[in-house]
């Protein structure tokens, strides 16, 4: 076994000059050990003169520098002197270094007045809102400029993205589109029983499905699967600076990147909520046949007889509208990400919260809008 | 007469034996021999794909080598235990290519975090020592900004810093000249400079830059990508001078940047 050195702990010792005091620092002084402080030490003590020394120190680092700069700072305060000429020319300068930048760190104030933070806010609001119309104006542009030359348009990368927020979500879409339905029947069936109805229970769920809920879960799970996929995946690009290198060479990011992926939430989103309509009338049928005793013939006569052509192209049309809604939020807050971990961590969150608002909001307008034309 | 607490006396600061890397089974590097001595400023170098950064992320812990050891001081790093290891990740600080710094905080708080880890010191010695470690590097009055803030050639001396908050004995430079313009770069030479002239620092630098080559570098390694390993150790110039090997005298006479 070898013998190591013990290193010996940082000390300080004192001796009084008349009304001065010699403060003698010894061991070895790391940052990451214990070691005195300069008030702890002097204690009561109120020396007109302080004279430091190191001659005893080993090793030494930061730590040394903080104790020294105290006793510095402390001197500067009651007015004592400090002789520090007993020390090296090393530390000296270090200890000028400390006290310069001591002197010259003055916390950074960010805090702004209420009419500043409202008027930046609503200016911020504004920018905002012109970019979300100027890149849906873009989108339009590119839309036109696919129709004119489909050649141009970038089907593989659709093709993909398709897989992507279509077949890929298969799993989770059907959990959920299965338990919704169970859970509509079992609410259902808790008023209608009461009436003598059970049979309804097929014709709400049915109606229910199709009309909102199909479409409207999906939305809700593809805003977070797909639109926050978007974000990080374009953030991402544009951190690294790929965004850029499109736009230098003429090729608007919009065409290359945003279209394929819109394209591919317009075309999946109506045949996945088709799907969730499904899987949700089967959940419902699953809890009539175990709940309430009804047969799936008689629930599927049921259904067929609620729900009409019109009720299922209503569920399409909001089906189709929540994915440009999904793909846009996605797109959009991917492509004004900062260029930082952060900031596609941010772009991502907004991605989904943006989605989840303007679904919402839209299925609103559609209730009204369906309500006047009759549909 | 007092020393700085990075000359610890120990015979070697970084010892590699028998060190081979690579990655997902690919041998990069094989049976690397080397060692650093205390207060040096030693350069690993080679071309684009030579496994220079390889080397960099098994010396420094990130990447587990496939065979070999390293030492910092005698004491065992690559194959030691987890606690072993944390009491000697105190021992280096890395400063990464691009600066690696922490994005959610400002500049202040990057290099507080190290300390605020390793140390008992109170809030107000924390922010002293930040203070201090950043006029060291020129950054004095942007304590308080965000990385995005700055420009690069800020956030690498930000990065160094950060690898200098808990004083450590060795430093690990990766790719520092990278990015950056010829004054920012001579700048950061003469910064690295400083810091071994003022703490004793062992400064290890991986980099393919002639012009830090040659001013700074105490002995260089060069490897090699055909080779697998080491090609060429010794100081720089002498390198260029003497080598027989034309990969050698190739890479440190490329241009017009030879040796003064």
């Amino acid at each position: 076994m070898s013998a190591e050195p013990v290193p010996l702990h940082a000390r300080v010792s004192a001796k009084a000059e008349g009304d001065g005091l010699e403060v003698s620092l010894a061991g070895t002084w790391q940052i990451t050990e214990s070691r005195p402080s300069w008030a702890g030490f002097l204690g009561t003590q109120n020396p007109a003169l302080v004279r430091l020394r190191v001659d005893e120190v080993g090793k030494w680092d930061s730590s040394l520098l903080l104790f020294l700069f105290a006793a510095q700072q402390w001197c500067r305060v009651t007015g004592a002197h400090c002789d520090t000429d007993a020390l090296p020319e090393k530390i000296r300068t270090l200890l000028a270094q400390i006290s310069a930048s001591h002197e010259t760190s003055v916390p950074f104030d960010r805090s702004e007045n209420f009419l500043v933070t409202v008027g930046v806010a609503t200016q911020d609001l504004l920018v905002k809102m012109r970019s979300i119309f100027t890149f849906i104006g873009e989108c339009v542009i590119s839309a036109i400029r696919l129709v004119r030359h489909p050649r141009k348009f970038r089907w593989g990368d659709c093709l993909f993205e398709m897989q992507q927020c279509g077949a890929m979500a298969l799993p989770i879409v059907s959990l959920i589109s299965f338990l919704v339905g169970v859970t509509l029947a079992y609410t259902g069936a808790l008023v209608l029983r009461q009436y003598g109805g059970d049979i309804y229970v097929a014709d709400l769920i049915g109606l229910a499905m199709v009309r909102e809920m199909g479409a409207m879960m999906t939305g809700v799970v593809l805003a977070g699967r797909t639109g926050a996929a978007f974000a990080a995946t374009l953030g991402n690009m544009k951190a690294n600076e790929e965004i850029d290198a499109l736009e230098t060479l003429g090729i608007p990011a919009v065409n290359f990147l945003v279209l394929p992926r819109l394209l591919a939430l317009g075309v999946m989103l109506p045949l996945l909520a088709l799907y969730s309509n499904a899987l949700g009338i089967l959940g419902g049928m699953a809890v009539s046949r175990g709940l309430l005793g009804i047969s799936p013939t008689a629930y599927w006569v049921e259904t067929l007889s609620i729900v009409s052509l019109t009720d299922v192209a209503v569920g399409v049309i909001k089906a189709t509208a929540f994915g440009l809604i999904i793909g846009v939020s996605g797109c959009l807050r991917g492509l004004q990400a900062e260029r930082s971990a952060a900031g596609v961590g941010q772009a991502a969150t907004s991605a989904v919260v943006t989605a989840i608002l303007f679904i919402i909001v839209a299925d609103a307008i559609f209730a009204v809008v369906f309500n006047i034309i009759g549909f | 007469m007092p020393e700085a607490a990075a000359i610890t006396g120990s015979p070697l600061a970084i010892e590699a034996a028998g060190l081979s890397c690579g990655y997902d089974g690919n041998l990069v590097l094989k049976n690397l021999t080397f060692s650093v001595r205390p207060g040096e400023i030693f350069f690993i170098i080679g071309g684009s794909g030579c496994g220079k950064s390889t080397l960099l992320r098994n010396l420094i812990g990130i990447q587990t080598p496939m065979a070999g050891t390293v030492k910092f001081f005698g004491q065992t790093f690559s194959d030691n235990d987890p606690v072993a290891r944390r009491a000697l990740l105190k021992t280096f600080g890395v400063l990464y290519q691009g600066g690696a710094l922490w994005s959610s905080l400002t500049l202040r708080q990057n290099v507080s975090l190290p300390l605020e880890e390793y140390t008992a010191l109170s809030r107000r010695e924390i922010e002293e020592i930040a203070a201090l470690k950043l006029s060291q590097v020129g950054l004095t009055g942007f304590e308080d900004y965000y990385p995005a803030e700055i420009s690069g050639g800020m956030k690498k001396r930000a990065g160094l810093a950060r690898a200098l908050a808990l004083d450590p004995a060795i430093v690990f430079l990766d790719e520092p000249s990278a990015g950056l313009d010829p004054i920012t770069s001579r700048r950061l030479d003469e910064l690295v400079l400083q810091i071994r002239e003022m703490f004793g620092t062992t400064i290890a630098v991986v980099s393919h830059e002639l012009a830090s080559i040659f001013s700074i570098a105490d002995r260089v390694i060069m490897l090699d990508r055909g080779e697998k390993g080491i090609i060429a150790e010794g100081p720089p110039r002498d390198l260029a001078a003497q080598s027989r090997d034309p990969r050698v005298t190739e890479f440190l006479h490329r241009g017009d940047l030879l040796p003064q």
